[in-house]
């Protein structure tokens, strides 16, 4: 039997649309707006100013703090205004608008295709090259990477784990990486191995994906300590501790990190970053964006460089259908819904889903019937109806006590709900009360 | 009379006896004394239990006024100067004047000022669709109009209106306790400073974008032209953050920063219409 996560877990319609579609390079916009917070914590620090002519790579952002990430340019040309776009939640971020003139790149960039295998950098080299190359964890949370890629001391890391498990429906940007990327991902991992000083690596791949289970097992014969490993597809199992319970059968415990199990987690998407960053010298400033929808005329995979409006990505792919109702970036089931399409790809943005109008309502709301759907859906032995209710009512204390800070906010519960409680909303409220609580508390 | 009821009578008349003792002793070993001024402090207060004062209830105000050393700082809202000075008047101190306060709205974005440009499905909860996104218009800002606010006042001072979609305050019921407030994740309610006959001259935005992307997404939004900074004789405006903002304390009421706005974001209420000799005289300019 195929391995997978014991407890809860979902498994909605996959609609992988675009799985057969090979990756295609988007083409430049005539601007960009490239934020300078893309990634979890502190936004990097300006380094440019109006009127500064950048090239390709070029350092634009500079990392501020431990947890931040450094940003490059995405395309060469002229800073036009340094101003402030809205981001994804419609909220405004400041941001570096470029106007694009040609793609001169930074010349220490290596722009041949030609696979380089051989790693010549030290372990603390390879996490400082992530870290000036802005490397973030590419599954959708962009947590700088040389953060994970550091130990702290007392801990020991003995596994690296890769996940390319990609269990949202519809995105496939992980998938076509896995097909179209594989040695080069594999490379990459070596190198994460190196930098982390493991000698396993195990990669999680999820059964819906046979063509690149087969294709990574088939490399990986190659590779020193990497394994390939199929998962029954369920959701989520995308998840950091989700994916190591179904990997090697141990529990991260509440409030931990997968370090304490003796894991650490990559993307595959993050692990072709770092090779592209460690062998190449090409910090990271393109990805894979799947653009797909059930009623787009031309779904497909594009690499989109960072900054570009999410307007030109439905424009290749034929447009916006005269029924949308919704445009989701992101999976459906973690995405956020846009209300703008100047919105600029950043570093996390896995996908851009369109939905018809009438997938796009809610459906309507009805009483609670106790039926504990919601508990048996939940990964991690939480009771969603109680974490609802509790933050519904403002009983914040007792939520904490209930554990509502566990809680990914996968929206299994909100999925299969007979009734339709908007029960993630009001986990998130009162998950996000009850950290600035604590926050607080600490302060004191 | 059988001998069972008589043995019952009497050994329950022992038990009662014996414990009676018992909870005596027990009463005066474990006496708390409580000044009896509480009571009657918390007698007058309005027994709202709002926690307008700051402090958990009326009982637990009425306690932190018979062992404050003077009034300074301690006010309820509710009760007003009324309350207070009878709570003066029973424990002996001087009551401390403080000016009444009223809410007031700091945003007038009107769907006929502020257009709609995406459609909000989820639960009608300000706070979840403030931390979701900005909100079904463009002001990131502005008031989202799912009523957090009139959930929270208790002393129906409140409804939304159908048609503006915004909350309309009753003054006459409003006591200032300040629910309102703490419920708004925006930060869109501010307590003033009450004047004659409910007079208000306030800065009815709170964007702080600049000028023009606020214009963009409402057509009232004070887009810190200054333009009323320079016209006011009082130094009652300040423009900080790309948003004017007129202090209570120091405004004259003398209303020239309404006519002075460009956006129509300084409103007035409660005033007479303006003289017709000053239309007359505009008349002639424009002409």
């Amino acid at each position: 039997m195929l391995k997978t996560f014991p407890l809860g877990g979902i498994h909605p319609p996959e609609f992988k649309l675009t799985s057969g579609s090979p990756i295609k390079q988007l083409p430049l916009p005539q601007t960009v707006a490239i934020m300078v917070s893309q990634h979890i914590g502190a936004p990097a620090s300006l380094l440019v100013n109006k009127g500064d002519s950048v090239k390709t790579g070029q350092l634009i952002a500079s990392i501020n703090g431990f947890v931040s990430s450094n940003i490059h340019s995405s395309v060469s040309g002229n800073i036009s205004k340094i101003d402030t776009i809205i981001d994804t939640t419609g909220y405004r971020q400041t941001a570096v608008f470029i106007d694009v003139a040609g793609d001169e790149w930074v010349d220490t960039i290596d722009r041949s295709s030609e696979l380089v295998r051989d790693i010549n950098l030290k372990p603390e080299e390879i996490t400082e090259k992530c870290r000036e190359s802005g490397i973030v964890g590419l599954g959708g949370a962009t947590f700088p990477s040389h953060v994970k890629l550091t130990v702290p001391t007392g801990k020991k890391c003995n596994l690296l784990i890769i996940n390319g498990v990609e269990c949202e429906p519809y995105l496939t940007s992980d998938h076509r990486l896995m097909l179209e990327k594989g040695e080069e991902i594999l490379v990459g991992i070596s190198i994460l191995m190196k930098a982390l000083g493991v000698e396993q690596a195990m990669i999680g791949i999820e059964n819906n994906k046979s063509d690149a289970i087969a294709h990574l097992t088939r490399l990986s014969s190659d590779y020193k300590g990497i394994t390939v490993y199929p998962l029954a597809v369920k959701y989520p199992q995308g998840a950091e501790k989700q994916l190591i319970k179904a990997l090697i059968n141990r529990e991260v415990p509440s409030g931990r990190l997968p370090l304490d199990v003796g894991a650490v987690v990559h993307n595959v998407g993050t692990a072709y970053a770092v090779y592209e960053a460690v062998q190449k010298n090409k910090p990271l400033f393109e990805r894979v964006v799947t653009i797909t929808g059930k009623s787009v005329t031309n779904p497909g995979n594009y690499l989109v460089r960072t900054g570009t409006a999410v307007r030109h990505l439905i424009e290749a792919a034929g447009g916006m259908p005269d029924d949308t109702g919704k445009i989701v970036n992101g999976g459906p089931m973690m995405g956020k819904a846009l209300n703008n399409t100047e919105v600029p790809v950043v570093k996390g943005t896995s996908g851009i889903i369109l939905f018809p109008s009438d997938e796009s309502i809610r459906p309507e709301l009805k009483p609670c019937i106790r039926c504990a759907k919601c508990i048996s859906a939940c990964a991690l032995n939480l009771e969603p109806y109680l974490l609802a209710n509790l933050s519904a009512r403002g009983l914040f204390e007792r939520a904490e006590i209930e554990k509502i800070t566990d809680c990914m906010e996968c929206g299994s519960c909100s999925y299969t709900c007979p009734a339709n409680r908007p029960l993630l909303d009001y986990i998130r409220l009162g998950k996000s009360t009850v950290i600035k609580m604590a926050r607080q508390r600490n302060i004191k | 009379m059988s001998p069972t009821v008589v043995i019952t009578i009497i050994s329950l008349s022992i038990l009662a006896v014996i414990s009676a003792v018992i909870l005596y002793f027990v009463a005066q070993r474990f006496k708390v004394y409580e000044d009896p001024r509480i009571d009657d402090v918390q007698a007058i207060l309005p027994a709202a239990n709002c926690g307008g004062c700051g402090f958990a209830g009326c009982r637990n105000f009425a306690e932190v006024l018979v062992s404050a050393e003077t009034f300074d700082g301690l006010n309820c809202p509710v009760g007003g100067s009324t309350v207070m000075d009878a709570a003066a008047g029973i424990l002996g101190k001087v009551p401390v004047k403080v000016d009444p306060l009223v809410a007031v709205l700091l945003c007038n974005g009107t769907p006929e000022f502020r257009p709609f440009t995406s459609v909000y499905d989820g639960v009608a909860d300000c706070r979840i669709q403030h931390s979701l996104y900005i909100g079904e218009t463009d002001c990131s800002y502005g008031c989202l109009g799912n009523g957090d606010c009139v959930r929270a006042c208790q002393f129906e001072a409140m409804h939304m209106d159908p048609v503006t979609k915004l909350p309309v305050i009753i003054d006459d019921n409003c006591t200032a306790c300040g629910a309102c407030v703490k419920a708004c994740p925006r930060k869109l309610i501010e307590l003033r400073k009450k004047a004659k006959k409910d007079r208000k001259i306030y800065v009815a935005c709170s964007n702080c974008d600049k000028g023009g992307p606020a214009r963009k997404a409402c057509k009232v939004a004070c887009i810190a032209c200054s333009k009323c900074f320079k016209v006011c004789e009082f130094d009652a405006i300040v423009i900080e953050k790309n948003l004017a903002y007129i202090d209570a304390t120091k405004c004259t009421f003398c209303r020239k920063c309404v006519s002075e706005c460009p956006t129509n974001s300084i409103i007035e209420i409660n005033f007479p219409p303006k003289k017709p000799k000053i239309e007359v005289q505009a008349e002639a300019v424009s002409n």
